[in-house]
C-alpha cells in the first residue's frame, strides 16, 4: 500500500489567557491511497484540531505547530507558507465541515461557490467552470442541477447543502478529503444518504478520506481503519474489525459500551464514561484517561503508557497490555462482541513509535 | 417588486402627512411669531402683516390651505426674505448643499470602509489601533473644531486650499473633509466590527479551505456581507449630509440649505420651517426606501415581497 499522508509526532498548542492549551500532544498516523481513516473521540480530544492542522487552517496565533511533520505526497505541510498552502488547499486536499447551514456563503450562488475552486485550481474559464459545476451537482445527487446552480444556499435544504459542500470539496478531484463531522448536523435518514454518497464518490474517484466523528455507528459504516483519540493523543488504532471486535484500551471499551446496539436487552442501562476529559492547559501526569478509568492501576497515575503493538495494524497505549499487568475483563457489552482475530501476535509488543 | 415600491410610496405619503401636521402645530405652539422682535411693531402694521400672510385666519383654514399648496409643491413666500418664496430658497440652497454633501458622502464611505476593512484584517495589530484612534478622533472632535483645524493647517499654514467661500472645486475640498470626518469615522467603526463578525463565520473557513487567497476571501466573501450595517446607516446619513450642515456652511461661508434650516427656526419663518422640513423628510424617506431596496440586492435572503410571500 502506498502512503498518501503520514503524520509524525504532531504537537499543536493554543496560547490563551489561561495558559498554553496543548490540544494535540504527539499524534502519529498514516493514511494509504484510497483508504478511509476514521478519527473518533469526544469533544476536545483534538480530532478537529488534528485535521485542521493538516489543512493548516488553525489560526496562528493563537495556534502553533510545536513539532512534528505532516508528510503529504512527499512534502512536509507543516513547513509550508500560507501562500504555498493555497495551491494545496482545495486542490489536493478538500474539506467538508460539520454545519452545512453555515459553511456556504449565504450571499453567493451555490454554483459560483463551486466554480471558484475550478477557476482557481484548474484554471477553467467561467463558461467551462459552470458546465463542470452543473456536472458536479448532478454527481452529488442534486436534482435539476441546471436550475440549482443559480440558486442561493438558503434555497437548499440542509442535506442538499452538505451535498453542495461535497461538490465544492471534490471539485478539483483532490487526493485527500477531510470530512470533519460531516453528518453530525443532519438528521438520521439524510446522514445515511450522505455517507452512501461519500462512499460512492470515493469508489469513483479513488479519494482517500479522513473521517472525523464521534459517532461509532458512522465509523462502522465508512471506515477501513480507526484511530481513537483522547486528550490530544491517539490511544488506540487499528482496522475496523480490530477496534470493534478486539478493542484493548479501556477508553475504547467505554466508547463501545456506551453505544446502543440492537441486541442489547431493554433492561440493561446504557453505560456512560464517568467524569470529564482533562484540562489540557495542565495535562495530567501518567495516563490522561486514568482518573476516569475503572481499570486504572497505580502506574497509570505516574507513568505514561507506551504504545503496544497487538498486530501489524493494531496499536494501543495502555499498561493493561504489559506482561506484568493483571488480567482484566472488559465490560459486558464489549465482551459480547469479542472475537479471536488470527492476525494478532502471540504477545503484545512494546513499540517506541507507531509507524 | 413594483407592488412593493408602490406600497412603500403610499406609506411615504402617509408619513409625510403626519410630519407636516406635527410640524405645523408644534411650530405654532412655540412662543413668539415671525414678527416679534426686539422692537415691538406698531399694532396696525402687525395686523396688516398678519392679514397679508393669512395668519389672522383660523388655524384649520391655514392648515388646509397649506396642505393644498404643498400638494402643488408650493411652499409659499418667505416671511423673512421679502420677495422670495421658500421654493426659491430651496432651489438656490439645495444644489450647493447637495454637491458638498455628495462629495463628503463619497469621501466618508470610501475612506470609512477602507479603514474599517484594514482594521478588521489586522485585528489587534498596529493598523487596527491606528485606524480606531483615527476613528475615535473623528467621532469625538466636533465639526467646527475640525473645520477650523483644517482651515488653519491646510489653508493658512500650507496654503493648499482656499480658506472659505464657494467658488471653485478647490473651495469644496475643505468643507467636504470637515463634513465627512464624523460619518467616515462612524462608518470605519461599523465596517470593522461587522467585518470581524463576518470573518469569524464558517463560510470564511470554507473559502480558505478552497485555497482562495486572503485578498480573494476579503473581496468576494467578506466585504459584501459586512456592508449591510453600513448601508443601513447610509440612509439617514445621506439625507442629513445632503441637506447641508449649518456649522460647516457658516464657517466656510457656503450658501447652502443647512443654514436656512436653522435660521428659519430662530426667525419663526413659518413657511421656511415647513418647506425645509418637508423637503428634508422627503429626502430621508426616499433614502430609507433606497436602503431597503439595496438590502435585497446585497443579501438574496431578504425578499422585497409585496405583502404575500412571492417567488
Amino acid at each position: 500500500m502506498e502512503k498518501l499522508l503520514e503524520v509524525k509526532d504532531l504537537q499543536v498548542s493554543f496560547q490563551t489567557y489561561g495558559g498554553e492549551v496543548q490540544a494535540v500532544r504527539g499524534v502519529s498516523f498514516h493514511l494509504n491511497k484510497g483508504e478511509t481513516l476514521a478519527i473518533v473521540g469526544e469533544s476536545g480530544s483534538g480530532k478537529s484540531v488534528t485535521s485542521q492542522t493538516i489543512m493548516r487552517l488553525i489560526p496562528t496565533p493563537p495556534g502553533k505547530i510545536k513539532s512534528g511533520q505532516i508528510i503529504f505526497n512527499g512534502e512536509d505541510l507543516a513547513k509550508k507558507t500560507d501562500k504555498e498552502m493555497e495551491a494545496i488547499r482545495g486542490k489536493d486536499i478538500g474539506m467538508i465541515f460539520q454545519d452545512p447551514m453555515t459553511s456556504l456563503n449565504p450571499t453567493m450562488k451555490v454554483g459560483h461557490q463551486i466554480m471558484e475552486v475550478l477557476v482557481k485550481h484548474l484554471k477553467m474559464d467561467k463558461a467551462a467552470a459552470k458546465e463542470r459545476a452543473i456536472e458536479l451537482l448532478r454527481l452529488v445527487g442534486i436534482p435539476m442541477p441546471e436550475k440549482r446552480v443559480n440558486q442561493y444556499p438558503h434555497e437548499f435544504s440542509g442535506g442538499m447543502r452538505q451535498r453542495a459542500m461535497i461538490a465544492v470539496a471534490l471539485a478539483s478531484n483532490p487526493k485527500l478529503l477531510i470530512a470533519d463531522e460531516p453528518t453530525t448536523a443532519l438528521d438520521v435518514t439524510i446522514q445515511a444518504q450522505i455517507l452512501e454518497l461519500m462512499k460512492d464518490l470515493q469508489k469513483k474517484m479513488g479519494t482517500s478520506i479522513i473521517f472525523i466523528t464521534h459517532d461509532l455507528g458512522v465509523v462502522a459504516n465508512v471506515a477501513d481503519r480507526v484511530a481513537v483519540m483522547y486528550a490530544g493523543k491517539i490511544v488506540e488504532m487499528g482496522t475496523v474489525d480490530e477496534i470493534f471486535y478486539d478493542p484493548r484500551h479501556p477508553y475504547t471499551w467505554g466508547l463501545l459500551a456506551s453505544m446502543p446496539s440492537l441486541d442489547s436487552d431493554d433492561k440493561s442501562e446504557l453505560a456512560a464514561i464517568p467524569g470529564t476529559p482533562p484540562d489540557l492547559t495542565n495535562p495530567p501526569k501518567g495516563d490522561a484517561f486514568a482518573p476516569r478509568n475503572p481499570y486504572a492501576m497505580k502506574i497509570d497515575f505516574e507513568l505514561e503508557p507506551p504504545m503496544f503493538k497487538i498486530s501489524d495494524t493494531h496499536y494501543a497505549a495502555t499498561w493493561l497490555l504489559h506482561p506484568d499487568a493483571p488480567k482484566v475483563e472488559p465490560p459486558e457489552a464489549v465482551k459480547k462482541r469479542l472475537r479471536q482475530l488470527s492476525s494478532n501476535y502471540p504477545q503484545p509488543v512494546i513499540v517506541k513509535e507507531s509507524e | 417588486m413594483l407592488r412593493y415600491i408602490s406600497r412603500r410610496l403610499l406609506s411615504i405619503l402617509l408619513s409625510l402627512f403626519l410630519i407636516i401636521t406635527a410640524t405645523f402645530f408644534l411650530m405654532r405652539a412655540a412662543p413668539g411669531g415671525p414678527f416679534s422682535g426686539e422692537k415691538k411693531l406698531p399694532p396696525e402694521i402687525e395686523k396688516n402683516l398678519n392679514e397679508y400672510y393669512g395668519l389672522d385666519r383660523p388655524w384649520y383654514e391655514q392648515y388646509t390651505d397649506y396642505l393644498v399648496s404643498i400638494a402643488k409643491w408650493d411652499f409659499g413666500p418667505s416671511f423673512k426674505y421679502k420677495g422670495q418664496t421658500v421654493n426659491d430658497l430651496i432651489n438656490e440652497g439645495f444644489p450647493v448643499s447637495f454637491f458638498l454633501g455628495m462629495e463628503a458622502l463619497l469621501l466618508a464611505v470610501s475612506l470609512g470602509i477602507l479603514l474599517g476593512v484594514i482594521a478588521a484584517l489586522n485585528h489587534n495589530k498596529w493598523q487596527d489601533y491606528g485606524a480606531m484612534i483615527f476613528a475615535v478622533l473623528g467621532i469625538s472632535v466636533p465639526s467646527f473644531i475640525m473645520a477650523s483645524l483644517l482651515q488653519y493647517v491646510l489653508a493658512i499654514k500650507l496654503g493648499l486650499f482656499p480658506v472659505a467661500r464657494w467658488e471653485s472645486l478647490q473651495h469644496t475640498v475643505l468643507p467636504a473633509l470637515a463634513l465627512a470626518a464624523t460619518p467616515m469615522a462612524f462608518i470605519a467603526r461599523l465596517t470593522r466590527s461587522s467585518m470581524l463578525e463576518v470573518l469569524s463565520n464558517d463560510y470564511i473557513r470554507t473559502a480558505k479551505a478552497k485555497g482562495l487567497s486572503k485578498g480573494q476571501i476579503t473581496v468576494k466573501h467578506a466585504i459584501r456581507n459586512a456592508l449591510l450595517p453600513v448601508v443601513t446607516y447610509l440612509g439617514p446619513l445621506s439625507a442629513a449630509v445632503l441637506t447641508g450642515s449649518f456649522v460647516i456652511e457658516k464657517i466656510f461661508g457656503i450658501p447652502g440649505l443647512g443654514s436656512q434650516f436653522v435660521l428659519s427656526i430662530s426667525n419663526r419663518d413659518y413657511t421656511t420651517i415647513m418647506g425645509v422640513t418637508v423637503f428634508y423628510s422627503i429626502l430621508l424617506l426616499f433614502s430609507v426606501l433606497l436602503v431597503d431596496i439595496a438590502y435585497g440586492l446585497i443579501d438574496p435572503r431578504i425578499k422585497l415581497a409585496g405583502g404575500k410571500k412571492g417567488e
